[in-house]
């Protein structure tokens, strides 16, 4: 019903542009001297398109919303108050379920009660007279803006300027979706992270030294929520992640940058960037199938016991991950330090690395600070490395060779099984979800700005 | 240095003194140009090892998962004609719909029919099939049912119930061997391991061992990965379509919604949008959404489209949904720098010549500017198919055992189905199947960006 009535309009839209089209070039006389007119026929066809189709559009959609509340309604006003008494939610949705299938002509396959078919003819009649009503109803406001924008169509309407106007409203309402997403984002984590605090406080939350959340079944806050472990965990296996990508993103720049003859650049950049492109399950997979059991098996060598899921293994592979990261970055603000700089220290003698060491590095430090802090953001933020490969033993230790948790990981065990969306145990997530927001926002926020003050310092 | 020469400059000028120094000055240099030679070599071969570590780590990765997953993709399986044997099969006509007979009760006396079908011992067909090739088999016939995978049973029966017609005759089927069996024969399990660590019993594994070598079981490519949905009680069927499906739907729902409204308020932004407050607050906001962690967008998910609009959980609808918004940023980005690249003398000579701004940015600079677009939505699109933590907290982790149809049907995706994979305790087995779908997985991606870039190199231009 819908999609044929989306049809029918597009049509009618269609129509609309033809006439409007039709119109203005009859207005412009013969010839086509479309310099009588105030815009090109085109727009007056757009014109008279966009008012047959947008109110008619609008009216569908809300329609389509309210109906089926509508419908429910109906269904529910024939059931008896004595039988409407003993339903509940569950079987009220059986019960409308049914009535549909009556409704249809699909039947059930059991005896029918003489008031789930009373309901069912009621609700057909309804169901007629609806899409009637909306058929009717659509159809003619897409009318009644054809003829009404057709009226206003003459020689020196400003049908461009209209057009125009719709169009930078659209433009600037798709805009808003991407300001939406944050507020939704936002109020959604706020809210539902109230209400966990509502089971636990915050105090205990954010500076509790055990985590152990219990399991939701039973319905309340018994568990203790702190969150120092998981922070622990985060920054653990972030750290590890920092200490093998950034030496080696930055040697990787540095060598790119300053030595590397341009044709081995030319591969080897793109060749290093592949890391970057690679989905993360398949590193979280990578560290659990090589990575892994490689580091249990150095450990075994060398008689100390290592995990195969483990801070570090969690770590180094994710350190894997960001190396493309902090050397394009990297590479970026070193190529933008200016030649003059390097051109006056090797005059005075310095050897290449010297000069890189002692004059283009410091130079370049503030924007390298700025990859740094992006790629620890990135490091935070991640969750399948870690949900695979850091095991998940949510206690505060020192010990990288050990299993750890994170923030990342707890917000998918917490979110994911059989847990009831109400209970403490699910929100946490939220709350977590909200910390961690926070985190990686003021990380941005503060690399952002380093890069770009950085940045105008040589412009 | 300095100190010298201050010290010296108070003094008289002494010609022997002065070259005596400058003589101590180049020795010194001179004996420390080695040292730093070294150093300098030193640190070039520091960045070259550097740069190998980088590369080394992309060998090694796609190494390692070609290694494990290539294999998977060939699997045991025993081809035999299968005979579908009347006596066996005795099943009523299939019902056809009678007159004034409610679709209701028709519906009710189909699923009559099929449940007398699946009565049906569609097992002993196998077996007896087996037995019709190699009548030496006739003594082991609890060894032969235990050597293919269970589902194979049910996929005979729906092919008699698509076709009552193959009742009473031949027909060559691929009967694929069981994943404990696959595991045995393919070597993915220490073969000297005690028997009760062994997945099946000695006698079928000395049964394998016996059809591997006389050829009734042969090693051969395994469509089933692409044609079938995941399986829990017959792992050796279970494929990939539901999941390619799956992200098939979600992909189509991000390029339907990301891509228009990202181009959008791209060009909104660096197009119209005047220079104030708002305009600066969007942009910040558009910047810091680009590295908000994708959990944050399951959360979202999570959050609004179930708790609050109450869409159905693990639906590609949902997942589309939370994707679209995650990638909206990169797309934004992107499109802003293609739009940036075009040179503003193109924006004047239209505008000179009496072109509105709409009628400029539409009919000259996007035009100029779509290959940038179109190489960053591929790429963003590349993105939202690798991505797995969003989906986890929408409900996509679930097992569904079908290929969806729409998007609002229960479904996994290609990441999600990874994820479930390596978590199965079928652990020699899935190990196998996890790789091959981190093949096909990164296939489609380098395959996008190939686009992305093949499509950078036809269409770029230099001004």
């Amino acid at each position: 019903m819908n999609l044929l009535l989306m049809g029918v309009l597009l049509a009618l839209i269609a129509i609309a542009y033809q006439i409007g089209l039709s119109k203005s070039r009859n207005l412009a006389g013969k010839g086509n001297n479309s310099a009588k007119l105030h815009s090109r026929p085109g727009y007056y066809g757009a014109l008279v398109a966009l008012w047959c189709g947008i109110p008619a559009f609008l009216i569908l959609l809300v329609w389509n919303i309210v109906e089926p509340n509508i419908l429910r309604h109906v269904v529910l006003n024939n059931v008896p108050a004595s039988i409407a008494a003993t339903l509940d939610q569950a079987s009220i949705e059986v019960l409308i379920d049914r009535v549909q299938a009556i409704a249809s002509g699909f039947g059930v396959s059991d005896q029918a009660a003489a008031y789930e078919i009373a309901a069912a003819q009621q609700l057909a009649k309804i169901e007629t007279i609806s899409s009637f009503a909306k058929l009717a109803l659509v159809i003619c406001a897409a009318l009644a803006g054809l003829v009404m924008a057709k009226k206003r169509v003459a020689q020196q309407y400003r049908a461009r300027n209209q057009v125009e106007k719709i169009i930078n409203w659209s433009l600037a309402l798709c805009s808003g979706v991407a300001i939406l997403t944050t507020i939704g984002i936002v109020l959604s984590m706020f809210s539902e992270a109230m209400r966990f605090f509502h089971f636990v406080s915050p105090i205990d939350f954010f500076f509790g030294i055990e985590w152990n959340p219990g399991f939701s079944t039973s319905g309340n806050a018994e568990g203790s929520y702190g969150l120092l472990p998981l922070i622990w965990g985060t920054l653990m296996v972030s750290g590890i992640a920092l200490l093998v990508a950034v030496p080696v993103g930055l040697m990787i720049a540095i060598y790119l940058a300053e030595y590397a003859p341009s044709s081995f650049r030319a591969w080897a950049k793109p060749a290093i960037e592949v890391l970057a492109g690679i989905p993360t399950i398949v590193y979280g997979v990578f560290a659990l199938m090589v990575i892994g059991p490689f580091f249990k098996m150095l450990g075994e060598s060398i008689g100390v016991h290592i995990n195969a899921t483990s801070a570090l293994t969690a770590g180094f592979v994710m350190g894997i991950m960001i190396i493309p990261f902090v050397s394009s970055l990297s590479d970026d603000i070193i190529t933008q330090v200016p030649r003059a700089l390097r051109d006056g220290s090797l005059g005075l003698g310095a050897t290449k690395s010297e000069t890189i060491r002692q004059v283009v590095l410091p130079a370049a430090l503030p924007g390298i600070i700025g990859a740094f802090l992006l790629a620890a953001s990135r490091a935070i933020g991640e969750t399948m490395i870690v949900v695979l490969a850091a095991g998940n033993s949510p206690l505060l230790h020192v010990n990288p060779l050990e299993a750890v948790s994170t923030v990342t990981i707890t917000i998918v065990n917490q979110l994911t099984g059989d847990t009831d969306f109400a209970s403490p145990q699910a929100l946490v997530a939220f709350a977590l979800g909200l910390t961690l927001f926070v985190i990686t926002l003021g990380l941005n926020i503060v690399a952002l700005y380093i890069v770009r003050k950085y940045r105008e310092q040589y412009e | 240095m300095s100190t010298s020469n201050s010290s010296s400059m108070g003094q008289t000028f002494d010609p022997q003194a002065a070259a005596e120094l400058r003589e101590k000055r180049k020795q010194k240099i001179a004996s420390s140009l080695a040292k730093r030679h070294r150093k300098e070599k030193t640190f070039r071969i520091l960045g070259f090892s550097a740069v190998v570590t980088g590369l080394f780590f992309v060998v090694l990765l796609f190494g390692s998962i070609l290694a494990k997953g290539l294999p998977a993709f060939w699997q045991s399986s025993i081809s035999v004609p299968v005979y579908f044997d009347p006596a066996l099969i005795q099943v009523g006509a299939k019902p056809v719909q009678k007159e004034g007979e409610s679709p209701a009760q028709f519906q009710e006396r189909t699923i009559a029919w099929q449940t007398e079908m699946g009565m049906v011992d569609w097992d002993a067909l196998i077996v007896n099939s087996m037995i019709a090739k190699d009548s030496s088999l006739a003594s082991k016939r609890d060894e032969l049912s235990g050597l293919y995978t269970s589902s194979e049973a049910y996929r005979l029966r729906d092919m008699v119930m698509a076709d009552p017609s193959l009742i009473g005759q031949k027909e060559q089927i691929k009967i694929l061997a069981d994943a404990n069996v696959d595991v045995w024969l393919a070597g993915n399990i220490d073969r000297s391991l005690p028997d009760d660590q062994q997945q099946i019993s000695p006698e079928v594994r000395q049964l394998a061992d016996q059809l591997k070598a006389n050829g009734m079981i042969e090693n051969t490519f395994n469509t089933n990965i692409f044609t079938n949905p995941d399986s829990r009680s017959s792992p050796a069927t279970s494929g990939l379509a539901g999941a390619f499906m799956g992200s098939l739907f979600m992909m189509m729902i991000v390029i339907f919604i990301s891509i228009p409204i990202g181009v959008a308020s791209a060009i909104y932004l660096e197009e119209f949008a005047p220079k104030n407050f708002m305009t600066d607050i969007v942009e910040v906001n558009i910047n810091n959404l680009a590295a908000v962690p994708s959990i944050v967008f399951g959360l979202l998910g999570a959050a609004i489209f179930i708790g609050w609009m109450h869409l159905p959980l693990s639906a590609p609808l949902v997942g589309g949904l939370v994707l679209s918004l995650m990638t909206l940023p990169t797309v934004i980005i992107t499109t802003r720098a293609s739009l940036k690249a075009v040179p503003p003398s193109i924006r004047q000579a239209a505008l000179g010549l009496g072109a509105s701004r709409v009628q400029t940015v539409f009919h000259h600079v996007l035009p100029l500017a779509i290959p940038g677009i179109l190489t960053g939505s591929i790429i963003g699109v590349a993105q939202a198919l690798g991505e797995t933590a969003p989906l986890l907290l929408i409900g996509m982790s679930a097992f569904v055992a079908s290929v969806p149809t729409t998007p609002l049907d229960q479904s996994t995706a290609l990441p999600v189905q990874i994820f479930l994979w390596q978590g199965n305790e079928l652990r020699n087995f899935f190990e196998g199947r996890t790789a091959a779908a981190i093949i096909v997985l990164l296939a489609l991606m380098v395959g996008l960006n190939s686009l992305a870039i093949w499509l950078r190199k036809k269409f770029e231009v230099r001004w």
